[in-house]
């Protein structure tokens, strides 16, 4: 037991290696010096504050996209709407933080609770949808997505501003942004909105693994034929976890909206928060823990491979071949595991043979 | 002697268990031979090693007299053995032939030639009497025909030892007396069965001989002719069975479930059960004996809450029940035994230890305000592990890594332990060996006898009767005769599900 948990700690650790050594490969075959790539990768992540600081607050929202995709993926739901509802929440913080006067302690409050029920409400439209007449979520999410876009485009335009493209600054009464940790990396735009992502991953282990709700929200997921056979309300897990999905990426909004920026602007396409958050959901095998993880790995990538073209001289194009490979192996770890098993089980045949040979002598 | 196949020593290990202990099986040419044993005896194991799934630790394996290496489904199938698994493994929306070609189509330029697909397969389904229709879509067709498609996708790859795994779990009794014919006229044209079960009186009436696996050891290979079952019996489990359950006379009391008038349609909108009525006592088991699709699954999901009933009356304990919710109908004192344990019993990537509070895991004491209370639920776990003998590594291991007969047993620990007023049981014993049925049966009498209604449907007319005080016949949604078990006989039994009223059936 002890020796698999151990070896499965290995497994994501052994496929960045081979991620890299597929990268170095590519800037090879280029004529590109791979070690001075990815040492400006590395530098482009960590090398200073300000670079730590940027590699953190692009962290921030995908913990948070990754745990909403993550949450409805425990339910059975496929939750493709986290792009929009990052919009709704974005543009829901913004809102508050522009139109209200008020005292921090109840601004800043406020302006996240806001944020959060936008993106549950919706995030529960599709689960509503698909529990009372069986519309499939993937559809409607990705619907909700052009509808979210373009209503919140429309909303800054007529609503929030006069025609114009982008909403006035947030109060500093409902800003993320701290003095202590600008202060810690100067000119970064970090802001304390990583705490709350890492409450809200507390939260999400706690609720999914501990609490009666998680159980529930868990059996439908794996097997909704024996949950409602147990007394579980199917369609009401749907709609809640399809809300509490919203809601995290309502929260991931937030952090865009009070803290990096301060501000939304027209969107021309997709921020893509959320489409990254399907692929940190499922490298981080939908765990708080793996959530943490891998969007701490897609932040770290992002980030400093916007220094390789810099110092490195590698083309932007080959920076995102070489991330993707990256995150490819990860992801593809279950070839990882097979060729162990293949290595261990010929290393068992080979001391076998070499054992009999011995007997028959 | 020649022998198709020859499993000389088999030894295979899984972590921490030996599932094969130099077991041999040797296998002659034109013969059905039985392999039996208890649930997790290892018998599947073997088979999935002569089927090449797993690799033997240790031991000799011989087709046809040449020895051979089996290391792939693929290079199994080249010796001519197939394998028909107890779970179907067929495409519901593909016909029958593009079912039994799937792997292997007949090309004609870049398309697949299926009219020379079907005239092969209607050939070999009238050669051993298969009558399978080859245009049929898959799901149009019952479990039997598509065991048959099964069977015929083996010959069509020319498959001359068929390993077939407890092929009559999912049967009617009607489809078994159908299945041991095609068995016999597969073996007539030469071919060898494999016939995996733990039913003894198939292998009475079908095997030749039959070779005894007890705990991952082989135990003798005997011939049927000169053995009995309870000889075969008691050499699977190590010790004496009783085969009549030993009860006592019933003292029913007041009425626990009635049902009056009760409609109930299914998902195509069409009447299944047609003003049933139907009452159950406390203190007595009563039998719902028919052929299956007769309502019986209407009837139960009603009675449960998992399926809207139309019109009519279901009371529990003098208070109605009908349409309302599962967990109010818990609530009510009811539990349930499902008929599909995997599809409805159990969250199989739960621990056994969660499984085991499915309905009650939101009530004190498993859980507070908020949270699980882990430690009282594992406790709970560990005394139903402990009082209902249920073979596991440990309370959270997981439910899917259970055999058959464990997993059923835990379910049956959970909806027994919640001490219900109505026990509703739909096929309790399926696909159990006898020690597990024995254990089962036992138990549902028991609660007989502490006063707890018990309503049992089973397709299986020996458990009927063996189990039953009352037997209420289920014909076309209706229930059409009630008789005592022993004022009746299997005869009449089988005349009265088959839709002869009982007037009929004693001139």
């Amino acid at each position: 037991m002890k020796l698999q948990k151990l070896t499965g700690a290995w497994i994501p650790v052994v496929s960045i290696i081979f991620g890299l050594l597929a990268g170095a490969i590519i800037m090879l075959l280029f004529g590109y010096n791979p070690l001075a790539g990815y040492i400006a990768l590395w530098n482009g992540a960590f090398e200073t504050p300000y670079f730590t600081g940027e590699t953190i607050r692009l962290i921030t929202p995908y913990i948070l996209s990754g745990l909403a995709v993550a949450f409805a993926f425990r339910t059975g739901l496929l939750n493709i709407g986290v792009e929009g509802q990052v919009l709704v929440g974005w543009l829901a913080s913004v809102w508050v933080g522009t139109e209200f006067s008020l005292p921090m302690a109840i601004h800043l409050p406020l302006a996240v609770i806001v944020a959060i029920l936008a993106g549950g409400i919706w995030g529960f439209i599709p689960g509503y949808l698909k529990a009372k007449y069986q519309v499939h979520e993937v559809i409607i999410t990705i619907m909700m997505n052009y509808i979210a876009l373009y209503s919140v485009n429309a909303i800054i335009r007529n609503v929030l501003t006069d025609r114009d493209d982008r909403t006035e600054n947030v109060a500093e009464t409902a800003s993320l942004k701290v003095s202590w940790l600008s202060d810690l990396m100067p000119n970064s735009n970090v802001h304390a909105g990583i705490i709350l992502a890492l409450v809200a991953a507390l939260f999400y282990w706690y609720f999914i693994e501990k609490t009666k709700y998680g159980f529930e929200l868990k059996a439908v997921g794996y097997n909704p034929h024996a949950s409602q056979y147990a007394g579980m309300s199917v369609k009401r897990n749907i709609m809640l976890s399809m809300a509490i999905s919203g809601g995290f990426a309502g929260l991931a909004g937030a952090m865009e909206g009070i803290g990096n920026f301060g501000y939304m602007t027209l969107n021309n396409g997709f921020t893509n928060i959320g489409f990254d958050g399907i692929a940190i959901a499922l490298l981080g095998g939908n765990t708080a823990v793996g959530v943490v993880l891998a969007a701490g790995l897609f932040g770290v990538l992002k980030n400093g491979a916007l220094n390789m073209p810099l110092s490195a001289g590698v083309p932007h194009e080959l920076v995102d071949i070489i991330t993707a490979l990256i995150i490819f192996f990860v992801a593809a770890s279950y070839m990882i595991i097979l060729l162990r098993h293949k290595l261990i089980k010929l290393y068992t045949d080979f001391k076998n043979k070499s054992k009999k040979g011995g007997a028959n002598k | 002697m020649d022998y198709v196949i020859e499993m000389l020593d088999i030894r295979k290990e899984f972590p921490g268990v030996v599932a094969n202990n130099n077991i041999n099986l040797q296998v002659k040419k034109g013969e059905i031979h039985a392999l039996l044993g208890e649930n997790g005896a290892g018998k599947s194991t073997l088979m999935n090693v002569l089927f090449g799934i797993y690799q033997p630790e240790k031991g000799q394996i011989r087709v046809q007299g040449k020895d051979v290496n089996i290391t792939s489904p693929n290079i199994a199938n080249d010796l001519g053995i197939g394998m028909v698994h107890q779970h179907f493994m067929l495409v519901d929306t593909f016909t029958v032939t593009e079912n039994i070609v799937l792997g292997s189509e007949p090309k004609k330029g870049l398309k697949v030639n299926i009219e020379d697909a079907e005239k092969e397969v209607k050939r070999i389904s009238d050669q051993y009497g298969l009558k399978v229709d080859p245009k049929a879509l898959v799901r149009d067709i019952s479990v039997g025909m598509q065991q048959r498609v099964e069977i015929l996708k083996m010959l069509y790859r020319k498959a001359d030892i068929l390993i077939l795994d407890e092929p009559t779990a999912v049967l009617t009794p009607q489809e078994i007396d159908e299945l041991i014919q095609i068995m016999k006229s597969l073996v007539k044209e030469g071919k060898s069965i494999i016939l995996i079960t733990h039913k003894l009186n198939e292998i009475m009436s079908v095997a030749d001989r039959c070779t005894v696996i007890r705990r991952g050891e082989g135990i003798e290979t005997v011939d049927v002719s000169q053995s009995s079952t309870s000889e075969l019996a008691s050499m699977m489990v190590g010790r004496d069975v009783s085969f009549k359950t030993e009860k006592t006379e019933a003292t029913p009391k007041e009425p626990v479930l009635e049902v009056n008038d009760l409609v109930v349609k299914d998902i195509r909108n069409v009447d299944m059960v047609r003003g049933l009525n139907l009452q159950v006592r406390k203190g007595e088991i009563v039998g719902i004996a028919g052929v299956d699709g007769n309502g019986q699954s209407e009837l139960i999901e009603a009675i449960t809450g998992l399926r809207k009933a139309e019109s009519g009356k279901i009371l529990l304990n003098n208070q109605s029940i009908m349409n309302l919710k599962p967990r109010e109908i818990y609530n009510h004192g009811l539990s349930h035994i499902p008929q599909d344990r995997h599809k409805y019993g159990l969250v199989l990537d739960y621990p056994v230890a969660e499984n085991m509070v499915l309905q009650t895991y939101y009530q004190k004491p498993f859980s507070s305000k908020w949270s699980l209370n882990f430690k009282e639920i594992y406790n709970h776990a560990k005394r139903l592990i402990q009082e209902y003998d249920v073979r596991t590594p440990s309370e959270s291991t997981l439910a899917r890594s259970l055999s058959g007969g464990n997993q059923q047993k835990a379910i049956i620990g959970r909806e027994v332990d919640r001490s219900p007023d109505l026990l509703i049981a739909v096929q309790p014993t399926r696909g159990l060996d006898v020690g597990a049925i024995e254990f089962i049966h036992k138990k549902l009498i028991e609660e007989r006898d502490k006063g707890r209604a018990v309503l049992l449907v089973s397709f299986e007319l020996d458990e009927i009767m063996n189990l039953s005080d009352r037997i209420a016949v289920i014909y076309e949604g209706e229930i059409v005769a009630d008789v005592k078990p022993h004022e009746t006989n299997n005869d009449e039994l089988g005349l009265l599900m088959a839709g002869s009223n009982k007037k009929e059936g004693e001139a």
